[in-house]
């Protein structure tokens, strides 16, 4: 078995910051990886250890120091924003905060309207039925359109963040801690939405997440990150299974783990 | 079980604002016994904040107090005046929470903010320093002069959190409540703050109210559990029968929800709908919209009933009328 060409390229991606002492940092050291069409890769690690940064810099939000990001083949590391353009609406993110990551003075609507608009995607017929099929699929009804960020719970809000990011049909979406900030009952709602939406339009996720239970479900492969660097790198299952690195051992047995049996068992009852 | 250090009978904390009043919390009951952990888990608008804050008597307009009865050894918190529960909060009940920069003044050093509070009380400034000095070496601070020397935001936030927990200890509070305080943490700072709050329990031999809506941190620190939804406690127990044989459906709901590892699915269970809103509560169960066994019955306030050995449910599947 061939394993499919990876649709995102990641090639010895260095980014260094320069600390107010004049020194420079290393936060983001060598990594290369490949994200395979249409599979989800999740990026694990302590914060700070460059997970955001790494899934920026594919994005071409912030420029690397050196390496390269390969998306279709073609080369976008520090792109100018008019040489992304033809990129942009193909690689889009969701945020961790849903509500600070909306404008709170337009509508749900109107946010959703703007991707069109910047993309030129459909003439104003067109784009409202588009704004109607989006709010559809991610789950929120046609009259949202007109409500405030404001107006809608957390759970809510992420869907229209998932919207937005979906308005340009995108093949590859950076989701940055995207149930991080949401309930709990809502988390699995949104997880489940997130795999619907994967296998129904065919998209390729990249997802950073602090929690370890939230990866298992979501990614067929992870990355585990310390200090920039990849430590290791393998399919969900045997990730779990077999931890190679210290590392991940610890997180692994840091991560508190919801052991359906709780800690104490209990005898059944009689 | 011996005499409880906290017991909270039937409290009710509303916020009266310009949309209404916000019950959000309405016939609360909790009890911690001597050096137990009880960890209170719900999610956003649940209620176990305000009952933290009913406790410290932290409550501010629009909100209010407005029934209910908080015994902590013995004395009516809610009868004293505020010079005598100012004896009390932050010396034998301390407090922790969420966000620890947040908690921390930005623009003081870290170790003037921790020895205020023993130089108030007349401790000789020298001896505060030591005193706060060697709370954060037995907490696992390392070289905790540069700490004390530093600002909150040139530590990170595992350390930030530290010395919270040294500045809430400082004073052997018989009562620690700490309100969801690792969930701005990683992984590995989260397992280091809550082993910290299980060894000083055992130090110090206090008692935990933990408030988290993780059922990860319930597992590893309860003895045992208190489920909030809506502004009451809709099940309690022992955290082995809580965790083990949840009888709520929304505490059924909430712990099928959670991903686990081993456990390979393709779509996680789901609870419906949305976190109420406090303010339009359904009549009855104000779980009754999203519940999947809801009866004739639910729209009527449900009974607490035991369903277990120290182990209840306030829901209507369990109560002996259902039976006749």
């Amino acid at each position: 078995m061939t394993a499919p060409p990876a649709l995102v390229e990641v090639r010895r991606l260095v980014k260094d910051v320069v600390r107010p002492d004049g020194t420079a940092l290393r936060v983001v050291d060598e990594v290369s990886f490949g994200v395979r069409e249409g599979e989800t890769f999740g990026l694990a690690g302590v914060s700070g250890s460059g997970k955001s940064l790494i899934g920026r810099m594919i994005l071409n939000l912030i420029a690397p120091t050196s390496g390269d990001v390969l998306f279709e083949g073609r080369s976008v590391a520090g792109l100018a924003p008019s040489e992304m353009q033809p990129h942009r609406p193909r690689m889009q993110m969701v945020f961790q905060n849903p509500l600070a990551s909306m404008n709170p003075r337009k509508t749900a609507g109107s946010s959703l309207e703007l991707p069109l608009l910047n993309f030129g995607l459909g003439g104003p017929r067109e784009r409202k039925e588009r704004i109607a099929d989006l709010l559809d699929l991610v789950g929120l009804s046609p009259r949202h359109a007109r409500y405030y960020p404001h107006e809608f719970s957390g759970g809510q809000c992420q869907r229209l963040g998932i919207a937005r990011a979906l308005a340009s049909r995108p093949k590859f979406i950076f989701l940055d801690e995207p149930v991080s900030a949401l309930d709990v009952s809502i988390q699995a709602q949104m997880l489940n939405l997130l795999k619907d939406l994967q296998e129904k339009l065919g998209l390729t996720y990249l997802f950073v997440a602090n929690n370890l239970n939230v990866l298992y479900f979501i990614s067929d492969r992870i990355a585990v990150l310390d200090s920039g660097r990849i430590i290791e790198e393998a399919d969900t299952q045997a990730l779990f299974a077999a931890p190679r690195e210290a590392l991940t051992r610890s997180l692994l047995s840091a991560m508190v783990l919801f052991k359906g049996s709780g800690p104490r068992t209990v005898p059944a009852p009689a | 079980m011996a005499e409880p250090v906290l017991t909270v009978s039937d409290l009710a904390t509303w916020f009266h604002t310009r949309d209404g009043v916000v019950k959000a919390v309405d016939g609360a009951d909790l009890e911690i016994g001597r050096e137990e952990i009880v960890t209170v888990v719900g999610e956003s608008g649940s209620g176990k904040s305000v009952t933290a804050l009913s406790v410290m008597r932290l409550i501010q307009a629009p909100g209010r107090i407005e029934r209910g009865r908080i015994l902590f050894d013995g004395t009516d918190l809610l009868a004293l005046e505020e010079a005598g529960m100012r004896t009390i909060r932050g010396t034998r009940i301390s407090m922790i929470f969420q966000n620890p920069y947040a908690s921390l003044h930005p623009s003081f050093r870290i170790g003037d903010q921790m020895t205020e509070a023993l130089v108030r009380r007349g401790v000789e400034r020298v001896d505060a320093v030591r005193r706060s000095t060697e709370m954060l070496e037995r907490i696992g601070v390392d070289d905790p002069v540069r700490v004390m020397r530093g600002f909150a935001f040139e530590v990170s936030a595992g350390v930030c959190q530290r010395v919270m927990l040294a500045m809430a200890l400082m004073s052997d509070p018989e009562l620690l409540i700490a309100d969801e305080p690792t969930t701005n943490l990683d992984a590995i700072a989260q397992v280091q703050i809550l082993d910290l709050i299980r060894q000083m329990r055992d130090e110090i031999r206090m008692s935990v109210l933990l408030i988290t809506h993780d059922f990860g941190v319930v597992s590893k620190m309860a003895d045992r559990v208190v489920v909030m939804y809506a502004g009451r406690q809709v099940e309690s127990g022992d955290a082995g029968a809580v965790l083990g044989e949840p009888r709520h459906p929304y505490t059924v709901g909430l712990i099928e929800s959670v991903p686990r590892p081993g456990h390979a699915v393709d779509r996680l269970r789901q609870i419906a709908g949305e976190v109420p809103d406090v303010i339009r509560l359904p009549p009855g169960c104000s779980f009754r919209p999203r519940c999947p066994q809801a009866l004739e019955t639910c729209g009527e306030a449900p009974p607490v009933v035991p369903v277990g050995a120290e182990h209840f449910a306030r829901c209507w599947l369990f109560a002996p009328r259902r039976a006749a």
